[in-house]
């Protein structure tokens, strides 16, 4: 089994936040704690370009190393979770993670720091699977039902994949050779099947796409 | 004493140049943590995979295809 992985292909996030939208109603994650959040270089400006971010479940993860009290750990298929009942919130992992993703809720009156919150990859956290003290805790354990991240399936332009990492690499390789040829005759342009149909075998040429010319690199998000 | 003063000079380069070789790493080393909560469980490990890992890994592959449009769409 590989690991478990996320990618974001900034040539085809349009910034939506539909991710962000998922990860807050799957997981039922409290007001002022973002768990996935839409990043955008250069906005407002042509070429543009946005990621989706939150914990990269790395495999030498600095949060692991840094936390006092070693309530972060990482699971066989390479998800980063955290037990909650052991954290302190002293935010040690919020300085190391080089992509901000713990997240501290704020409460009480004086905005005293709460427990870290994180992207559990919609695995839950180290109670019963499914049990309500799971779901209450860390949000839903999708994994366990045989499914994958929310943000990453509900991703309408499916710039964010996230799974097994052989199975990711594979669609992403895929993805980036068609994106290379297209135009180019013998290679459908993008959409081209979904939008009429895929050529059938023995058919006219007239029914295949017209050779299109390749195009011009306008700035603009593809 | 024109001597000494080199001897002493090549004596001093000679200390400064092998100080270098007592420096100490500053790269922390990081350990991994040993995990000090509450065990978990795996995700095959439930009601609906039975502890069956190879068919929880079947179904994550295939759920993730439906991630990959040119098989959904084709």
């Amino acid at each position: 089994m590989a690991r478990m992985r996320f990618i974001c292909d900034a040539e085809r996030c349009i910034e939506c936040n539909a991710c962000v939208t998922a990860c807050k109603q799957e997981n039922e994650v409290p007001w002022g704690v973002n768990r996935r959040r839409v990043v955008t270089i250069n906005d407002g400006v042509p070429g543009e370009r946005s990621i989706s971010v939150a914990c990269m479940h790395c495999s030498d993860a600095p949060c692991i190393a840094v936390c006092p009290v070693d309530c972060i750990y990482h699971t066989e298929e390479g998800v980063v979770l955290h037990d909650k009942d052991i954290c302190i919130g002293c935010g040690y992992c919020f300085y190391a993670c080089p992509f901000g993703a713990p997240q501290f809720p704020q409460t009480g009156a004086f905005g005293v720091r709460g427990k870290m919150d994180k992207c559990t990859f919609c695995a839950g956290g180290p109670e019963p699977n499914n049990s309500e003290a799971e779901f209450k805790k860390y949000g839903r354990n999708r994994p366990a039902e045989g499914k994958l991240p929310a943000c990453a399936e509900m991703c309408s332009t499916k710039a964010l994949l996230g799974g097994d990492a052989d199975v990711l690499s594979d669609i992403y390789r895929e993805r980036v050779t068609m994106r290379a040829a297209r135009g180019t005759p013998g290679t459908p342009p993008w959409g081209w099947a979904t939008a009429y149909g895929a050529p059938e075998p023995g058919k006219s040429p007239a029914a295949a796409p017209p050779p299109a010319p390749a195009p011009a690199p306008t700035g603009g998000k593809s | 004493m024109i001597a000494r003063i080199a001897c002493g000079l090549v004596l001093g380069v000679l200390v400064v140049v092998v100080a270098g070789c007592g420096e100490r790493p500053q790269v922390i080393e990081y350990k991994q943590g040993k995990y000090q909560g509450k065990p978990d469980q795996p995700p095959w490990d439930g009601a609906k995979f039975n502890g069956n890992r190879n068919e929880w890994e079947l179904a994550i592959k295939q759920r993730n295809q439906n991630q990959n449009e040119y098989r959904r769409t084709n």
